[in-house]
């Protein structure tokens, strides 16, 4: 038996269009701390969309989203960033003109108001933890590497690294893995994988041998923007509904 | 200075020498002309302006297209200030400005008041477009406009502006602009001395304004700027909030580009509203591409390499001045994205990559 965990997020009845399609129509969908959820559905299901109402990018129609039993949708980005959720984007996004370093040092927690950024002094507890995650993502040797001048697998896991050092309760991680190479790829889940040491994971992915690594706990598959089914990973690869309408049967 | 020396950056030693050395004691000793001078003071103020043009759009990737306005903001009010400084002095002999008594004014308007005052002058001189500037960009970041629609915006307002400052009904002098000034701080603008003081002046307040703002790029807070250029929406979900950062940086840029213009306005003794139009803006923009947005020592070196360009085409070939810039502006939107100041390191790429071609 696992220990209980607590709520952490928790989605009721969520609904979003976009000139007239139905992107998302989420009955309830909840997450507990520490939990590594990954979902997976076809192109359009609206996966990507429920991460953007998450974290403020797209407001919802009507519906509901609590974090920490605290109501989410009406707030902004930034507050929403603040109050600990993360968001991977699926296009690597990091700052390319600047360093590794400072790409983590930018991300790292702390006041970020405009006069603290102009009085800002590093000190040693800071650099260690961007050590640290550096460290993590595998980026140690990269510190003083422009970050438009990583590859893309890198690029991925810097960002990741973005992420990790705000310290988010829950972070959101669009399709880490796309675009990898196998070892890449191998290498990401692993990271995935640690992370939930620390944080509650949302994970979106395509790449089935990728989930089954992760798929460590519980799999949502969202198709048409409803929620299907959720279970462990060799119930959903099992699930005729789920091969019917996404996964396809084996040839 | 340490740091400068220890670094061995000969390019800062030599823009010390140049110009805070040689040309002075040059003019002092009467080989360099007062002219010459007076024409490299100028080129000061804009390459001061133009530092902060680049804050903005190398660093934070805002294309603004007003910078000129505000340069032209600092400009009037050190203006209305020498023509308040020498009331009385004027053709008419009257204690209003003499086009006032053209327009048939009698009476000087009240905003003009304040500028009877040197530092009250130059505090408001400084005030208004860091505040006009503020106002402005609060509407415009909180929108979140950007790119495209940010430079065609500014633009407009540069436009607006122009006419607002032609008419003669706002008390500016209209299309003729403000000129005929007699005296700065006790100081005759037309003596050789003063026009070398007024050099010596601008060439530090550039030194100082090149090292306050290599300090704050250098500064997380520029490492902020960098990042929302780079990518907005990363650096937002990282929970900066950046209107707040873009609309310092852009009130930064206006008072710098004032303190520029108020540098500038006595060392060219007129201020018309043909400073302020569009086309020169877009001109500071051609400076700052030219000699390599994204670093502020492009910005000096571009500003002070077209100005002088400039002067030298214009005496040597009149008329081929636009066709010169043109191309250089070409030249460098397509095959130097770093500037001018990229080049030797563009060079070096250049021959490190035949080399390991023939490897």
């Amino acid at each position: 038996m696992r220990p209980v965990r607590e709520l952490i997020l928790k989605a009721q009845n969520l609904k979003v269009a976009f000139g007239g399609v139905q992107a998302l129509d989420l009955d309830l969908f909840k997450l507990e701390e520490n939990e590594l959820r990954v979902i997976i559905g076809p192109n359009g299901a609206g996966k990507s969309t429920f991460m953007d109402l998450i974290c403020g990018k797209t407001k919802a129609d009507s519906g509901k989203v609590l974090f920490k039993n605290q109501e989410i949708l009406e707030k902004k980005e930034v507050e929403i960033a603040q109050m600990g959720i993360g968001r991977k984007f699926q296009k690597p996004s990091v700052f390319s003109g600047l360093s590794v370093y400072d790409n983590l040092l930018l991300a790292y927690q702390m006041p970020k108001d405009v006069w603290s950024s102009i009085r800002f002094k590093i000190n040693s507890a800071v650099v260690d933890r961007i050590h640290a995650i550096a460290k993590k993502v595998g980026l140690e040797n990269f510190l003083e590497v422009e970050a438009g001048g990583l590859s893309h697998g890198q690029k991925q896991w810097l960002e990741i690294g973005i992420v990790v050092i705000q310290n988010p309760k829950l972070m959101l991680i669009d399709e880490p893995a796309a675009g990898m190479s196998d070892t890449e790829t191998a290498k990401t889940g692993d990271l995935i994988l640690s992370l939930t040491e620390e944080h509650s994971v949302i994970v979106i992915e395509h790449d089935m041998n990728f989930v089954e690594q992760i798929a460590i706990e519980k799999v949502s598959v969202l198709v048409r923007g409803k929620l299907l089914t959720e279970g462990p990973f060799k119930d959903i690869r099992a699930d005729e509904r789920v091969i019917n309408s996404y996964l396809g049967k084996a040839v | 200075m340490k740091s400068i020396l220890k670094n061995r950056s000969y390019d800062y030693i030599i823009f010390l020498a140049l110009f805070l050395v040689l040309l002075p004691i040059g003019n002092i000793l009467g080989i360099i002309s007062v002219n010459t001078i007076s024409l490299w003071g100028r080129y000061f103020c804009f390459a001061i302006a133009a530092i902060g043009l680049d804050m903005l759009w190398g660093y934070t990737g805002i294309l603004c297209m007003c910078q000129a306005l505000f340069f032209c903001m600092g400009g009037y009010g050190i203006a209305m200030h020498m023509l308040l400084d020498a009331s009385g002095e004027g053709t008419y002999g009257k204690a209003i400005p003499d086009f006032m008594v053209w327009n048939q004014i009698t009476e000087l308007p009240f905003f003009w008041e304040p500028f009877r005052y040197f530092p009250l002058a130059i505090l408001f001189a400084i005030l208004i477009p860091g505040l006009f500037a503020g106002i402005f960009g609060y509407f415009i970041f909180k929108s979140r406009l950007k790119g495209v629609y940010f430079a065609i915006i500014t633009q407009a307002l540069a436009l607006a502006m122009w006419l607002v400052f032609l008419r003669n009904e706002t008390m500016l002098g209209g299309t003729n602009g403000l000129t005929d000034f007699k005296q700065l701080a006790g100081l005759d603008l037309t003596a050789a001395s003063t026009k070398l003081i007024l050099y010596l002046v601008s060439c530090i307040v550039l030194i100082a304004v090149y090292i306050g703002s290599k300090k704050l790029v250098n500064s997380k807070f520029g490492k902020v700027l960098v990042a929302i250029r780079d990518s907005e929406s990363r650096i937002r979900y990282t929970s900066y909030e950046i209107k707040n950062y873009q609309l310092s940086i852009f009130v930064i840029a206006a008072v710098i580009a004032a303190i520029g213009g108020m540098l500038y306005v006595p060392q060219t003794g007129i201020i018309t509203p043909g400073r302020m139009d569009v086309k020169a803006s877009i001109e500071m923009i051609i400076w700052v591409a030219l000699g390599g947005r994204g670093k502020l020592k492009g910005a000096v070196l571009g500003t002070l390499l077209v100005n002088f360009l400039y002067s030298i085409f214009t005496s040597v070939l009149p008329g081929s001045w636009l066709y010169v810039i043109g191309i250089l502006f070409i030249v460098t939107v397509l095959y130097l994205d770093q500037g001018v100041i990229g080049l030797p390191q563009q060079i070096k790429k250049y021959f490190s990559k035949q080399k390991s071609a023939k490897v």
